[in-house]
């Protein structure tokens, strides 16, 4: 794929209206008790906003320094660090395909082309449509059942690329069968609309890894 | 060989072997009975007596680790390690799947044995269903009394929360762990201090790794002498073992620590052997950190000591990755590579440019672009970086070049054979695309 320069130089239009809801920034804080510092909150509350909202922006990054009393540079110095949040909109649905060794020798590799055909998209890139962006991650611990990939939260095992076709097809290929905890999901007052699956052209994790 | 009865894994494929009820019908949480009774001290020395090594890579005895800390804290911590990012092991994962109260119950036995006020699960990211799994048994337990104030009527109380990491390998070294929690980047921290003395919070601090603290709760219950007494003197206790890529049954088995490397493959009750066609080229038997073995050295025990006299790093995670003679070697080099360049946290040069230069000329080499000397480039700079020189703070360059060395020098002649193949041409084109 051709390299896609992310456009930095371009404020993302953000409102003037805070990002973060009370009952969002109350489940953060309901996070404080379990730590000695109001810092080591900052994963769950990255966790909750990416849930919530889709993607942690800067606005959002600067509201939750807000909350846990800390400075906005702080909250990027740590997301960046970590593979899992994004800082542009991604898709509805999220595949994280393995690409470790066991999923490379049992086929993850022609797996993850077939998914690229599929959807059309590369990796960092999301769908027109908004449903899907795919993505690699380093072993999933799924290896007794390589090839494996998550979509969202559910591990799918043994994939074969004859499968993707109607795995893609399947709306409900993101649901797990075990029960849920709600710790990290967004607040049930909060009816706030997903700020992703937009246009679709947003295409990259700030992280474009050595690959 | 006599067929090992689990330990560890004896709730598997029990009905419902997640609910508390099941637990507790099975003989769950009687060793936590019997451990409130005893102290905090002679805790430690039954582990201590039991040699538990820890079951994260390293291989520590979890009951010194514990003897660490100093003896006039008012607070401490443990942390429980359940990052399990080392590809390809799985085995934490089938144990928090399989019996997330054995993991509660030696979480809260190794509280206590340390005097801890508060326990944090680690959980990597990417275990959506462990997560969902290992909390819920969490909230079972808080509601049955077991965790939180006053636990079981005695005088001892214990907080324990999951936290939840964000997709980085290094968040599984003990101090980079410690970070994550603290909201930072997962940069390893220079030792000493070690956590025992100033980890989490600046407080004292425990690590330790899930697959050690699910032994605890059977030393208490049947004692270290009947702990020591399983497999070899110096790597005692069950152990489990993963075994993955193209053989008849991949999965989790448990066993004494008196196995070999062939056991595991090819014993009809663990791996059974390769798929059928397929032959075996290699194979990485401790995650890929520790180094590969060919399919002339099958013949390794799977315990702590032997795997150095093989050039290997140690037991790491036990968890095997086979590939067969279909895969080119220059294919898993250049995979191995690609993992360690993604994942160094940048802090050391030397890990940084070294792990980004192996995995540039691994990826050479595999798109038909190598030269001779690349081979001598690479072991040259595996030679300078990490731990054993003493040039690091954490081991990842340590995982990264062993599993590098080995299979440069293990199968150097195939590697040779495939750069003398290349045309020459072809490579010049190749190396104009790149870069």
């Amino acid at each position: 794929m051709a390299w896609k320069a992310l456009d930095r130089l371009t404020p993302v239009a953000e409102g003037e209206a805070p990002l973060l809801s009370e009952a969002l920034r109350e489940k953060i804080r309901s996070f404080f008790p379990r730590y000695e510092t109001k810092r080591a909150a900052l994963l769950p509350a990255l966790h909750i906003v990416q849930n919530t909202l889709g993607h942690v922006s800067y606005q959002a990054m600067e509201e939750i320094a807000e909350v846990l009393d800390i400075h906005p540079s702080d909250v990027l110095d740590t997301l960046s660090f970590y593979t899992h949040f994004w800082t542009h909109p991604k898709g509805e649905k999220v595949i994280t395909v393995c690409r470790s060794l066991s999923c490379e020798v049992m086929g993850g590799k022609e797996v993850l082309d077939e998914i690229k055909k599929q959807l059309g998209i590369g990796l960092h890139e999301t769908t027109p449509d908004g449903k899907y962006s795919l993505v690699t991650e380093e072993c999933l611990a799924g290896c007794d059942h390589s090839a494996c990939l998550l979509i969202n939260e559910k591990l799918h095992k043994c994939v074969k690329p004859e499968d993707v076709a109607k795995l893609l097809a399947d709306e409900n290929n993101d649901k797990i069968d075990s029960e849920r905890s709600d710790l990290f999901d967004p607040p049930p007052e909060s009816a706030v609309t997903k700020t992703d699956a937009s246009d679709g052209t947003s295409d990259a994790n700030e992280a474009q890894e050595g690959n | 060989m006599a067929k090992f009865e689990p330990i560890l894994l004896k709730n598997r494929g029990v009905v419902n072997s997640t609910a508390l009820k099941v637990y507790e019908s099975r003989g769950g949480y009687q060793a936590l009975r019997k451990a409130l009774k005893m102290t905090p001290e002679t805790i430690t020395e039954e582990v201590k007596k039991a040699n538990l090594r820890g079951r994260g890579g390293a291989g520590f005895p979890a009951g010194v680790k514990w003897g660490f800390l100093p003896k006039d804290r008012t607070r401490t911590l443990l942390c429980v390690n359940g990052d399990e990012s080392e590809p390809p092991t799985f085995c934490n994962r089938v144990l928090m799947e399989n019996d997330p109260h054995q993991l509660i119950e030696g979480t809260i036995i190794s509280a206590f044995a340390t005097q801890a006020q508060v326990a944090y699960i680690y959980l990597r990211v990417e275990f959506h269903e462990v997560f969902h799994i290992v909390q819920k048994a969490i909230d079972e337990a808080y509601a049955a009394g077991i965790l939180g104030k006053n636990i079981l009527g005695s005088d001892y109380s214990l907080d324990c929360y999951i936290h939840r990491g964000a997709g980085a390998y290094v968040c599984g070294e003990e101090t980079g762990l410690i970070e994550s929690i603290e909201g930072k980047r997962g940069q390893p921290r220079i030792k000493p201090p070690f956590p025992a003395i100033e980890g989490l919070f600046r407080l004292p601090t425990v690590v330790n790794n899930v697959e050690t603290l699910s032994c605890v709760p059977h030393i208490i219950e049947r004692g270290g002498d009947w702990f020591s007494s399983i497999g070899p003197e110096h790597s005692t206790g069950p152990k489990l073992f993963s075994i993955s890529g193209p053989v008849k049954n991949p999965g989790c088995y448990e066993a004494a620590m008196d196995i070999t490397m062939r056991d595991l493959l090819e014993r009809e009750d663990m791996g059974g052997g390769m798929l059928p066609g397929k032959k075996l080229k290699g194979v990485l038997p401790g995650g890929i950190s520790m180094g590969v073995l060919t399919a002339d050295e099958l013949d390794m025990k799977m315990d702590f000591a032997d795997p150095a006299k093989y050039g290997l790093l140690g037991l790491g995670t036990a968890a095997a990755v086979v590939f067969d003679e279909s895969t080119d070697i220059r294919a898993v080099l250049r995979n191995v590579a690609r993992f360690y360049a993604s994942e160094s946290c940048g802090q050391c040069t030397q890990c940084r440019e070294g792990t980004a230069w192996m995995n540039k000329m691994a990826t050479r080499i595999e798109s038909g672009a190598g030269r001779n000397e690349d081979l001598d480039i690479l072991l040259e700079t595996a030679r300078n970086m990490g731990m054993m020189p003493g040039l690091s703070i954490c081991g990842l360059p340590d995982g990264a070049t062993f599993p590098i060395e080995t299979i440069v020098k293990k199968y150097r002649g195939e590697l040779e054979a495939a750069i003398a193949a290349q045309s020459a041409e072809a490579a010049e084109q190749i190396l104009q695309t790149m870069n």
